[in-house]
């Protein structure tokens, strides 16, 4: 069955969405996949028990905070193993970002950390994590910001899912220079990918209950492209009519953003705007460090902090906070479908948040990553079943 | 006399129109020569503007949704006030679909120099054919740096303290070129256009605004790791202009970051330079820190005609004609204007005015929490200059 797999693999890569689920479910079986057209994301690599995730330490703070969510995790019992990729951002050859593709193509599940685009390089050395995001297809992005209570920020109360386009719009890595000293880049936007992800919008909405979609756009400017974005969106708005559905540009979301960030509910968006929008809403409840973030694709989901800074300042330093990272490893344990590993840490984490209050500098705390981290651990022994020594 | 000059001035510049294809060095060399009657010194300032008897003309948009009613709230002022303007009102209608109106308003601002508008709607439901009447305004007359000051009001509550940014954004490239096309059904592409020429331009004018107004440092916003080859040279350009300006400090930040370090510590910057998206997101986050759309004004430069509006172009279709809107914004882009025509005394007087009323909350508009109408907020300015000022005309 697996060479099976292997064989046809090539041939799938390359059909589009639905051959692939038509055949995937005759050829995939042992993934476990539902055969009706509901897209859910296969189970993945699970043998004795033991789920096998990929780990891409990445650059900066990626590999001290992804250590803690070994160490954590070994503390903790948890039934996964991690295959480690290390990615050299600085090499010009493609052969680490590949082999890193291909870990996450048999694992399904990845975390990791991110790794650094140095602008210095030439045009044609590309962004890894770009890459690694449109080989794997994983065109959604969610990310949910929430006010964590025991953080200070100017604004209460903040719960808002940012869905962003994750493969196309100004990510294209289309460039081009005709004319010497005018340089034109490409933003591209599909019909397709338009369609999936604000279909994906609006079923996390009514998965999650949300009255709410608001999909970001510019197309008083770009009227073609943000048009067609648009126009997909309201498309697939008209078959969830238990949703409300709105649109704002993207200049007076960032404005409202700042002033009134509780008329938002989820917001769907292209990948820059989504990128810019993002980035706000981390900085209003309380910055880079707490908002975890994930990539869903249809066959693979990678799970990484939601800001995607890589901390070279303050990398190996042991100051940087790890609550983003821990707590993408547990929407990393909620796919897997280990919910209850998943409670416990969230819950620990929070507890160390909010009452014990243990803060690191970015939110305006003195304690270490390794304190946190303790603490977190602490918590999790006193309340759970199964610990290690610590 | 002054019709028959400038009839000869015309003749001069068509005359001459052809050779504007050259460098714009031989412009410049040409334009001395031909603008004699603006003053224009040899190197790139805008030239002073249309004026005879002492009384300048300026030309007035009034655009749609909030902008007829300030803008004649504006002219009331300056009536008032006994200001030496005289107002050129040319309308533009958003919904039609010739050019013809837009560009009357272009020509009347070639005429004039100077204009005070307010935004034009651009509907998204009509055919793409139909551009953006703004954006065609800001590229036919070239005004390639929108700036806006972003400061801290007192009186107005923010969550932020002393803010005090400027940011200049490049307006007529970038991703507002307005060129898409759909190849393949269902695939569009946009161009975003990034020239060396309009990078080198604009950060040379945000360079030249830093040493003019005293500032440390300039802050370039771009995304050059995933747009490696246009913000590339964006980037490139903007280090090229700094290392002229050895006393003013330059550094750069990716859009996201810079995004995220406003919302949480906007005092560490100063001035700021960006291409024309990023520049419209910047400017509207900033806007939202210091209270709203209603309280900055920002002004649209080119090499001969500058362009006044609120900062953050909202038309305020859905509190028009209500009498709530804020009128701060506005009135302040006429002092930018009246600061322009060099009528500065006049310029401290109003701002100084307007100031006044922000800082008291009761005289706050709906935006920033109050209850006040707009027309009660320009009386009691109105009373303040009263008081203060040297003449006005009849007693309010």
């Amino acid at each position: 069955m697996a060479s099976l797999t292997k064989a046809l693999k090539p041939i799938l890569e390359r059909q589009f969405g639905n051959t692939t689920k038509i055949f995937g479910a005759a050829v995939n079986s042992q993934r476990g996949k539902p055969t009706y057209a509901r897209q859910t994301i296969p189970p993945p690599a699970k043998y004795g028990g033991r789920h096998t995730v990929t780990l891409i330490p990445g650059d900066g703070i990626g590999p001290e905070l992804l250590n803690h969510v070994r160490e954590l995790f070994r503390f903790s019992c948890v039934p996964v193993d991690f295959e480690v990729v290390h990615v050299n951002s600085a090499s010009d050859s493609g052969d680490d970002i590949n082999n890193a593709i291909m870990a996450i193509r048999r694992n399904g599940v990845a975390l990791k950390g991110n790794i650094e685009t140095s602008h210095t390089m030439p045009p044609n050395h590309k962004s890894r994590n770009n890459l690694l995001r449109t080989s794997l297809d994983l065109y959604a992005n969610m990310m949910h910001c929430q006010s964590l209570p025991g953080v200070q920020t100017r604004h209460k109360n903040i719960d808002i899912i940012i869905i962003r386009e994750n493969t196309e719009g100004e990510y294209s890595n289309l460039e081009h220079e005709s004319v010497s000293g005018v340089v034109e880049s490409l933003k591209i936007i599909t019909r397709n990918n338009s369609l999936r992800i604000a279909d994906y919008a609006f079923r996390l909405a009514r998965e999650k209950g949300r009255r709410r979609v608001t999909a970001v756009h510019k197309a008083n400017i770009m009227k073609l492209g943000d048009g067609l974005f648009l126009q997909c969106c309201k498309e697939v708005a008209s078959g969830y009519p238990d949703i409300e559905f709105d649109s704002m540009i993207v200049d007076n979301t960032t404005m409202q953003l700042v002033s009134k960030p509780h008329q938002f509910d989820v917001m769907v968006m292209p990948n820059l705007y989504g990128n810019v929008v993002s980035n706000v809403c981390a900085g209003l409840v309380g910055g880079p460090g707490l908002v975890p973030g994930a990539n869903y694709g249809q066959d693979y989901a990678v799970f990484e902090t939601a800001t995607r800074n890589t901390g070279k300042s303050i990398a190996n330093r042991n100051i940087a906070n790890p609550t983003a990272m821990l707590l993408a490893s547990c929407l990393m344990l909620d796919h897997l479908k280990l919910h209850d590993y998943a409670n416990m840490i969230r819950g620990a984490i929070l507890t160390t948040m909010n009452e014990t209050r243990l803060h690191t500098a970015d939110i305006g705390g003195q304690g270490t990553t390794s304190e946190v981290v303790q603490s977190i651990m602490k918590i999790i022994q006193s309340s759970g079943p199964l610990t290690t020594e610590i | 006399m002054r019709t028959a000059a400038r009839s000869a001035r015309v003749l001069f510049s068509t005359r001459l129109q052809p050779w504007s294809g050259l460098k714009s060095s031989a412009k410049s060399l040409y334009s001395p020569a031909v603008c004699c009657q603006r003053k224009k010194s040899s190197y790139t300032t805008i030239p002073p503007p249309a004026k005879y008897g002492g009384r300048h003309t300026v030309t007035l948009i009034p655009g749609d949704g909030i902008g007829p009613e300030l803008l004649n709230h504006v002219r009331e002022l300056f009536r008032f006030c006994c200001v030496p303007v005289d107002f050129e009102v040319v309308r533009v209608d958003s919904s039609a679909s010739s050019e013809d109106d837009i560009n009357d308003a272009v020509t009347a601002i070639k005429r004039n120099g100077v204009a005070l508008k307010g935004n034009i709607e651009t509907n998204h439901n009509l055919p793409p054919s139909h551009k953006s009447r703004n954006n065609l305004l800001r590229t036919s007359l070239d005004l390639y740096a929108n700036v806006m000051h972003c400061q801290s009001l007192p009186g107005v509550q923010t969550r932020h303290r002393d803010v005090d940014v400027i940011i200049i954004r490049e307006n007529t490239e970038g991703e507002y070129s307005s060129l898409e096309h759909e190849n393949v059904p269902g695939v569009v592409e946009s161009l975003k256009i990034i020239t060396r020429v309009n990078s080198s331009r604009i950060a040379e004018y945000a360079f030249n605004l830093a040493r003019e107004k005293g500032r440390r440092k300039v802050t370039a916003v771009h995304k050059a790791n995933i747009m490696k080859v246009g913000d590339g040279l964006f980037l490139q350009s903007c280090k090229e202009v700094a290392a002229g300006y050895p006393d003013i400090i330059f550094d750069n930040m990716i859009v996201d970051n810079t995004t995220m370090q406003l919302v949480s510590k906007p005092q560490q910057f100063d001035v700021m330079v960006m291409p024309n998206l990023y520049g419209n997101v910047v400017s509207n986050v900033c806007a939202g820190l210091v209270g709203g759309p209603g309280l900055v004004p920002g002004v649209n430069y080119g090499k001969d005609y500058a362009v006044f509006e609120t900062a953050t172009r909202n038309t305020g279709k859905s509190i028009a004609n209500m009498n709530i809107a804020n009128p701060t914004a506005t009135l302040l882009a006429s002092c930018l204007l009246l600061d322009h025509l060099k009528l500065c005394a006049y310029a401290k007087m109003i701002r100084k005015a307007v100031l006044q009323t922000l800082s008291e909350t009761q005289l706050q508009t709906a935006d920033l929490g109050g209850q006040c109408t707009t027309s009660e907020v320009v009386h009691s300015i109105m009373q303040e200059i009263q008081r203060e000022g040297p003449r006005t005309s009849e007693q309010i």
